[in-house]
């Protein structure tokens, strides 16, 4: 039996610095693991710190062609800036992630939208800002299952730096208890 | 006085390559290429083992006359592209001919990593004074106020030292002499080949033909006496009053020091990567 | 029956970016010097092979800028190795003198250009195409010229392997055109079975030294190739030159150097085009493009067709030399051939080249090329090249 099509656009988005193409190519290596076709992508200003920057993902179980996002079934947003440049190419069904840190106005209506301040969860909880990125991938990894867990853990091992490994994989843990406490809200 | 000895020139020329040679009459390339021929041969190294290497310019067009393996770069490009095969088969005997336009003007810039990185390449630069294969524009080295082609008026550039540019740079040899102390010239180039590291032995040479007759020098032979004049080994040219010293310059070796070697450095990274 | 057991082979399916399928495919095909100066987006490429060509003996080098990279090269070259170089734009301009050298020379050896928006510094970030014809006709003098192209991580490793096998094989220096996009994105690749992919070497020479010519006449213009020392002690020069390599001002002699040097691609057009043809069958309207943008073509390609459009995508692979027969039979026959691609209309006035001489006699008027052109810095997307094609009546 043939299985139904499935494809995935993902886009995460913020500045230089923030850790999205690292949290790219880590959602990218688990989608691998999980057998699914992947490509990532990303855009970079040429200044590597500071800069707007993004990564694309996209996963599907069928060949494709084109590989950046262009109609985003899930965005994650950093910064204001990525907020209003990127928002409008969110698909009406698409999921919003906004780190409210720095995300101050949402102005458009989709059908999910979650809006934690990953920065300062970070920051606070883990002592460092830095592991906000996989903060915030493994929430959006709770929520949306677009890849499986166990997958995005074994990406985290193998491609984040030995001595870093520790503290991304408590960002895990704890993005993932921040998913089912923030469905809980509701 | 010393028995030029002919023979042992002629048994490195090739004699596929048509003769007569490019060089004007009077010019000093044939009788450097004949004391690097000599040192070369007093050192008995294997043809094969030798590679010699140039860019663009009058004494660039030695390589095509002997029989090594020879290659004729483009403009300024002659280190890089030695550096290359040097880097590639470090057991060769690397020669570079290069001329004061084309080391430090259009090559300037591989001529100081070349002497920073201290790689075992030997380089001579036949310094005339003048982009002679061009029709004689001022170069890096014509004097300040002589004529060129393209100073009519008087050069107004600063001139470039070469052998003080040289040792800013890195190089682990360096000597100068000119074409007509050419048993010196050979016995440096000799100990230049013989040296690991970055060697450069700046030869001044005569060019009658177009710097000599637009700057009123006179003919090869008087070219020759200002060189044997002028040319002055480091003692001698001390003891001169400073306004002796006018269009004097110093002959000799200025540096000559073991340091570490390029590709020698890179060898031991290999070795100490594949041990791992 | 021990012949029919066949070795499990180790194909692995790896997440791999652009540029480092470049160096792993370069790597596969036996390179073994590599010098370069940093330049975004090729810079992946140069930092890879900084630390595996020194494991492997071979040599990685920096230099002070791009001329000294592809000088060192054709250098290492000559001296036996396999040696490529990568830069962007920029930096290829630099390296384009050298590049006529290798040409002229006959002399092995790869360079890369991960192309970025230009012109100028441009946009080092960016992806562009507008290096088409740089790469063709940039060094000065008139010299053929093979340049690859491909679309995807897995093609940068193939490609890379068959750019080297190619400069080997018709020793003259080989193009290998990416782009930005290309160069940074991850995809999965599945490397192909190492014992099957072939690798090309230079013809060594067998005869003694004193018969040996550097640039001998052969019917099949593929001359061996010595390296310095081996004995043969050649003179390699930039000069126009005869068989031996020696200088020569004789228009005879110029004559036949000039003809070996066109002869030996036009010669072997076929070994060298490669294109994909893809639903090109029935199409109406095709679609010429290459690279980066080849892919949102193919995409565009699959959305039309199932509104029922009958469009095709024909992509070369090899930019150049430029795969004038397909051109001709594929598109030849088609109402609109669209010709999307990030630059100013670089391969579409060779497609309007090759048309233009059949379009003149039959329909003229009834057919037409759209362009579809992008230089801002983002890629063309699906949905632009499907607005090309609901143009189409």
């Amino acid at each position: 039996m043939k299985k139904p099509e499935f494809k995935k656009e993902i886009r995460l988005s913020g500045s230089g610095g923030q850790g999205l193409i690292t949290a790219g190519i880590i959602l990218a290596r688990a989608a691998v693991l999980d057998k699914a076709i992947v490509t990532q992508t990303q855009s970079y200003g040429p200044e590597s710190r500071g800069g707007a920057s993004r990564a694309d993902v996209i996963i599907s179980n069928t060949e494709f062609y084109f590989p950046e996002a262009t109609h985003f079934d899930i965005l994650l947003t950093l910064t204001q800036e990525a907020y209003d440049k990127y928002s409008e190419n969110l698909k009406d069904d698409g999921i919003l992630i906004a780190d409210n840190t720095y995300v101050k106005t949402i102005t458009l209506q989709y059908s999910e939208i979650y809006e934690l301040p990953f920065t300062e969860i970070a920051a606070e909880k883990l002592k460092s800002s830095l592991p906000a990125n996989i903060l915030a991938l493994a929430f959006l990894v709770r929520k949306t299952k677009i890849v499986s867990e166990s997958s995005l853990k074994k990406a985290i091992k193998s491609f984040i730096k030995p001595r870093y490994v520790d503290l991304n994989l408590k960002a895990l843990k704890l993005g993932f208890k921040l998913a089912d406490e923030y469905e809980s809200d509701l | 006085m010393a028995k030029i000895p002919q023979k042992i020139i002629h048994n490195y020329l090739r004699h596929r390559k048509q003769f007569p040679h490019v060089w004007c009459p009077g010019c000093s390339n044939g009788i450097i290429l004949g004391a690097i021929i000599r040192a070369i041969d007093e050192l008995k190294y294997e043809r094969d083992d030798v590679a010699m290497i140039s860019g663009i310019g009058c004494s660039s067009r030695m390589p095509v006359y002997v029989d090594f393996n020879t290659l004729h770069t483009l403009h300024g490009r002659a280190l890089a592209y030695a550096t290359g095969v040097k880097m590639f088969k470090p057991e060769m005997k690397v020669i570079v001919i290069t001329g004061d336009g084309d080391a430090t003007a259009i090559g300037g810039n591989h001529f100081i990593h070349a002497c920073r990185r201290n790689i075992d390449l030997t380089t001579i630069v036949v310094n005339n004074n003048i982009y002679g294969m061009t029709g004689g524009q001022y170069s890096p080295t014509t004097p300040t106020g002589d004529i060129a082609t393209t100073s009519p008026y008087g050069n107004i550039d600063p001139v470039f030292d070469i052998c003080k540019l040289a040792l800013g740079a890195g190089a682990t040899f360096v000597a100068r002499t000119t074409a007509y102390h050419v048993i010196e010239a050979q016995s440096f180039i000799k100990q230049a080949l013989e040296h690991k590291g970055f060697s450069i032995v700046e030869i001044m040479s005569a060019c009658p033909v177009i710097y000599g007759r637009l700057n009123k020098k006179g003919d090869a032979p008087a070219m020759m006496r200002e060189m044997k004049e002028n040319a002055l080994p480091l003692e001698k040219f001390d003891e001169l009053a400073p306004e002796e010293k006018q269009g004097k310059y110093i002959r000799g070796i200025f540096k000559q020091e073991i340091f570490p070697e390029y590709t020698e450095k890179y060898a031991e990274l290999v070795a100490s990567l594949q041990r791992e | 029956m021990a012949k029919k057991e066949i070795k499990k082979n180790h194909q692995e399916m790896t997440l791999m970016q652009g540029n480092e399928a470049i160096a792993r495919g370069a790597l596969t095909a036996g390179l073994n010097f590599y010098a370069g100066y940093p330049i975004t987006p090729s810079t992946e490429i140069a930092e890879i092979l900084s630390a595996e060509l020194p494991k492997r003996g071979g040599v990685f080098i920096q230099m002070e800028d791009e001329i000294a990279g592809i000088s060192a090269v054709i250098g290492a070259s000559l001296a036996g190795a396999k040696a490529m170089t990568a830069t962007s734009g920029p930096g290829f301009s630099l390296m384009l003198e050298g590049i006529g050298f290798a040409k002229m020379a006959e002399t092995p050896c790869v360079v890369v250009n991960v192309m970025r928006g230009g012109p100028s510094t441009g946009l080092p970030t960016s992806p562009s195409q507008s290096d088409i014809m740089q790469s063709r006709w940039g060094n000065h003098g008139d010299a053929p010229a093979i340049v690859l192209y491909p679309n995807s991580v897995k093609e940068s490793f193939e490609l890379t392997i068959r750019a080297i096998n190619l400069a080997e094989k018709y020793r003259t220096c080989v193009v290998l055109l990416t782009d930005e996009v290309l160069a940074h994105m991850r995809e999965m690749v599945e490397l192909p079975d190492f014992k099957n992919i072939r690798i090309i070497d230079r013809i060594k020479p067998t005869i003694p030294p004193e018969w040996y010519r550097h640039y001998d006449e052969n019917p099949k213009y593929r001359t061996p190739l010595a390296s310095y020392g081996e004995g043969y002690r050649f003179h390699v020069t930039g000069l126009a030159h005869d068989l031996y390599g020696f200088p020569t001002n004789k228009a005879d002699e110029i004559e036949i150097m000039m003809k070996r040097l066109r002869k030996k691609i036009t010669h072997h057009i076929k070994d060298l085009v490669q294109i994909e043809s893809f639903r090109m069958e029935d199409a109406t309207t095709a679609i010429f493009a290459a690279g980066i943008t080849s892919r949102a073509a193919k995409a565009a390609v699959k959305l039309a067709r199932k509104s029922g459009k009958r469009v095709g995508l024909l992509r070369p692979l090899t930019i150049w030399p430029f795969p004038d027969e397909a051109v001709r039979k594929l598109l030849g026959s088609k109402k609109t051939v669209i010709v999307p691609e990030l630059n100013q209309g670089q391969l579409s006035l060779e497609v309007k080249r090759v048309l233009g001489g059949i379009w003149n006699y039959e329909n003229r008027k009834t057919r037409k090329i759209i362009e579809v052109r992008k230089t801002n810095g983002e890629l063309i997307t699906p949905v632009e090249i499907l607005n090309a094609i609901k143009e189409v009546k």
